[in-house]
């Protein structure tokens, strides 16, 4: 079937426009981080979560007036132990220094600014969602143009992917305050989107034969999915190593760097969570996809593994977060070692994008540069 | 990985505590350093305690994660530097020559065959052992713990990570009674205790949930290895080959009708491979025409007649890419394609040789190289060699001719036509698509289309290029053990979902006659460190749940003002 140029045309309008949101948005973002009152907010954010438990702890204090019951100091420690213990959970970490009520890095800033920059805040959300319906049209109109799932080339895996992170992004900020990702996703998405539209770029066309498959858009789409969400956990995990380092120097009294950057961000608990979460659930998907992938290879080319390049080095990611996974449940690995591993793992994403995508040949290449 | 050290000290937090996680919580160092310890209490330098410590080495955790990370690095190569086995093995030689002195320290390390090297396998036969060796105890104790009853309330219960007390009018009995049914109501697995402590009485109840998620662990990591169980019936029981087809013509599932011997595991007899046949009747390929794509192969379809065995009526069917024809657990894949240029050439003692060539597909091109010899002709050996040019047409900068579409709409030949001696007697192996001019003497260099006849000279005869075929490659692969991997695989992913999304956590309820007459409720919590969160809205509803003495328990879940609060303050915090 022909392409339909026009809504091609179409498709490379809507993702400038995105680009234009996204940009925005992470302007938005950078004002929202570097103004807005994080330090405030977090300590409001401790006493919140503390008053919850003493709420429940109350009670003994008020009904045991006559003289302090055995069990209400326990109780009252408890109340406390909320905050202090998760912070002290978070392993290879001088357990104070994470919890953000303590921590004389962030002393709790008056925020004038802070009511607007947070305002932003949340118009760069605006934007950010603006940018991602932008894109999504700008895929399905690229779809509908070739007849086919748009992810059949460079191009169109860097707009899928990175779609998929904002999405991930989004979607995360509807159940959880995740905001302060924002510099830190939509950074690497107007980056790549950038090269997408610049380098990448091809125009619309169909797919060779063995790429006429429904795994390929089982397999791909698994991929992109995975890829999206593990980027939205780098991103987390970027910032949980430098506001880890923060907190680490602090306890340590050694000389803080990048102080201005870690104060803009939660405690490294909450940013290794976040990116837990993220690697624990694409990693599932990253496995379906290899699997798929095997699926489709064992239909096209009689072998449901050859070592090839691209399979390969899917295989190395898979390692690699499997390792982070290992590595977060043993201790003497977690924390730093973890995220370090995490790291690892999306350089191997992103090598096997670009360096094996263009560099190596393989049973793969076929899938278009 | 290993074992739960029994040295352990056994105080009630640390049996609290012991075994929630998915993968112990205690580090693992001292966990060897103990084994190292009972070894050497047990005799220093013994074999067995050397063999001992080996097995909890192996077996650990941290040797597990460096083996996986050995795995990968050592995968690299593979990926970077051409492989003997696969597709694109002439690379090596290429890599070779461009090389020549890493290339032989390469190759001593088995990097031009990662895949099947000794070290490789190592690796993963090292992986696979550590792996058997911690998950098929751990499945043991897995099923021991499922029986098992929770354990007992710790003493203190402000030490574990959420705790809550408060104190009510209600006897101790009745508030663990109202908690037990709570818990069992919410599927906790519940076991009560009662005791007395300085003369009050005191009840206390520990329950336990989410055992899934080891058992989803414990899958997954079962399903690794019958994985390998499957890739290992493959190579024993599988075979796979290739066979390249010309149109009209036949093949029979039998060792000379393939390309070359299939390779093949030990416990296949190729004697006896299933008796399938088939017949290319006709290939179809298009092409995309225009655009950045141009000619690009588009659908390849190879119609087929075929019979299971010689038996069966015979069937047609089309083979197409991505849609292999499967027959008695063999598989025949299309996977490639190409045309067989028909000369008819008359040598000088006029016999007639009527030759229709496979040329295969030369790489980035839209030509086809090969090569007709003729040892029988007359009164010397006649050998051609050159390609076939679907579309041809001339190179815009050099105006030499090349084909520039793969599909024959203007169909040519450029052909060098060579006599002498083709060195077939020699006793040397030669390909058939290379052609050794040494003792070769070039004829003629022409470019012909359909039809055209050259005379050449010196009374050696003519050559007419009459039109061309189509041929047809295929794979034809027995693979047993894909299936035994396919449900192995769809295990794994299941056990991944359920290992990482289900949270195991314990609760314990005590309560005591507190000396004012009244009675002290305490509740505890616990769960693994990196669970994907929301147990501190599940501990807390259930606090409010167990306060309440006027919600009824069933409807304890929508009505609780701590959880309702809880997710007011999320929502504010940023």
């Amino acid at each position: 079937m022909p392409v339909d140029v026009g809504l091609a045309r179409l498709s490379n309008d809507l993702i400038s426009g995105g680009i234009i949101a996204y940009s925005l948005g992470f302007l938005g973002f950078a004002v929202d981080a570097a103004f807005g009152n994080h330090a405030a907010a977090a300590s409001r954010r401790a006493v919140a979560v503390t008053s919850r438990a003493t709420a429940v702890v109350k009670t003994p204090v008020m009904a045991g007036a006559a003289g302090p019951p055995s069990g209400a100091r326990g109780a009252s420690d408890s109340g406390v132990s909320l905050t202090d213990r998760a912070a002290a959970d978070l392993a290879a970490l001088p357990g104070p220094a994470a919890s953000a009520p303590t921590d004389p890095g962030r002393p709790a800033a008056s925020g004038i600014g802070g009511g607007f920059a947070r305002r932003v805040g949340r118009l760069a959300i605006g934007l950010t969602l603006v940018g991602w319906v932008l894109q999504m049209g700008a895929i399905v109109s690229r779809g509908v143009s070739v007849h086919r799932l748009p992810w059949g080339n460079m191009y169109e895996f860097t707009l899928a992917l990175t779609f998929a992170a904002v999405t991930a992004f989004l979607v995360t900020l509807i159940r959880q305050p995740v905001r302060y990702l924002g510099v830190f996703v939509m950074a690497p998405v107007v980056l790549a989107l950038g090269l997408a539209v610049m380098v990448l770029y091809v125009p619309a066309a169909p797919l060779m034969p063995a790429l006429h498959s429904y795994w390929l858009g089982i397999h791909v789409t698994a991929a992109i999915i995975a890829s999206g969400v593990f980027m939205v956990g780098t991103a987390a995990t970027v910032m949980f190593l430098i506001a880890d380092r923060h907190a680490v120097a602090i306890a340590n009294g050694k000389p803080v760097r990048f102080a201005a950057l870690a104060r803009m961000m939660p405690d490294p608990d909450t940013l290794d969570r976040t990116a837990y979460r993220a690697f624990a659930f694409a990693f599932p998907i990253w496995t379906f996809a290899v699997i798929a992938g095997a699926i489709w290879a064992e239909y096209a080319w009689g072998h449901y593994w050859q070592w090839d390049p691209k399979e390969t080095w899917a295989f190395i990611t898979w390692i690699v977060y499997a390792g982070y996974l290992h590595a977060r449940a043993t201790a003497g690995w977690r924390g730093r070692n973890a995220a370090y591993i995490a790291m690892l793992g999306f350089a191997t994403i992103i090598f096997n994008f670009f360096v094996i995508n263009i560099f190596v040949s393989g049973m793969h290449s076929y899938a278009g540069v | 990985m290993s074992e739960t050290p029994t040295e352990v000290e056994e105080t009630p937090m640390a049996e609290a505590i012991s075994k929630l996680d998915t993968v112990p919580e205690s580090p693992e160092a001292p966990d060897e350093l103990g084994t190292r310890q009972r070894a050497q209490r047990r005799g220093a330098g013994s074999v067995f305690s050397f063999l001992r410590w080996a097995w909890y080495s192996l077996t650990s955790m941290r040797t597990a994660l460096i083996l996986l990370f050995l795995l990968a690095l050592g995968s690299v190569p593979g990926s970077l530097l051409p492989q003997r086995g696969g597709s694109e093995a002439f690379k090596v030689v290429q890599f070779q020559r461009a090389h020549p002195t890493i290339a032989p320290i390469l190759d001593h390390l088995g990097h031009f065959n990662v895949f099947g090297s000794p070290w490789f396998a190592a690796i993963y036969l090292l992986l696979f052992i550590s792996l058997a060796g911690c998950v098929l105890p751990r499945s043991r104790r897995h099923i021991k713990a499922m029986r098992a009853r929770p354990p007992a309330a710790p003493r203190n219960f402000s030490r574990l990570p959420l705790s809550a007390a408060w104190i009510t009018d209600d006897d101790p009995g009745a508030a663990i009674d109202r908690a037990h049914e709570l818990l069992r109501g919410k599927r906790f697995r519940v076991e009560r205790a009662e005791s007395s402590v300085a003369g009050r009485a005191e009840s206390s109840i520990g329950a336990e949930k989410g055992y899934l998620r080891e058992t989803g662990n414990l899958l997954f990591h079962l399903s690794l290895l019958i994985v390998l169980a499957g890739i290992a019936v493959t190579a024993g029981f599988g075979f796979s080959g290739t066979a390249l087809v010309k149109v009209h013509d036949g093949f029979t599932d039998t060792t000379i009708d393939y390309d070359s011997t299939p390779s093949h595991g030990p416990f296949v007899d190729l004697a006896k491979l299933p008796p399938f046949s088939f017949t290319l009747d006709s290939f179809d390929a298009t092409y995309i025409r225009g655009g950045s794509a141009n000619g690009d192969a588009d659908t390849f379809n190879a119609h087929v007649t075929w019979q299971p065995n010689l038996q069966a009526e015979p069937r047609e069917r089309d083979i197409s890419v991505n849609h292999p024809l499967g027959t008695q657990g063999t598989e025949i894949y299309l996977t490639g394609h190409g045309y067989s240029p028909h000369f008819i050439i008359k040598d000088g003692q006029g016999r007639t040789f009527d030759e229709v060539t496979p040329f295969i597909p030369e790489e980035g091109t839209f030509e086809y190289q090969g090569v007709v010899k003729l040892p029988d002709a007359k009164p010397s050996q006649l050998g051609i060699t050159g390609f076939f040019l679907p579309t041809a047409g001339a190179d815009p900068t050099t105006g030499m001719p090349v084909s520039i579409f793969p599909a024959p709409d203007n169909p040519a030949v450029v052909i060098s036509v060579y006599s002498g001696d083709l060195g077939l007697d020699s006793g040397i192996p030669q390909s058939v698509y290379t052609l050794d001019t040494t003792n070769l003497t070039q004829q003629a260099v022409v470019e012909m289309h359909p039809g055209d006849t050259i005379t050449l000279p010196d009374g050696l005869g003519t050559v007419t290029f009459a039109g061309y075929d189509q041929w047809a490659a295929f794979a034809i692969t027995h693979d047993p053990g894909k299936r035994i991997v396919l449900v192995a695989v769809c295990l794994m992913v299941l056990g991944l979902v359920v290992s990482l999304r289900v949270r195991r956590r314990r609760m314990w309820v005590r309560a005591s006659a507190d000396p004012a007459g009244r009675t002290l409720v305490e509740v505890g919590g616990l769960t693994r460190t990196d669970a994907s969160g929301g147990f501190d809205e599940e501990f807390a509803r259930l606090v409010s749940a167990l306060k309440s003495s006027v919600v009824p328990v069933e409807r304890a879940d929508d009505a609780s003002p701590v959880a309702r609060s809880s997710n007011a303050t999320h929502a504010k915090e940023d």
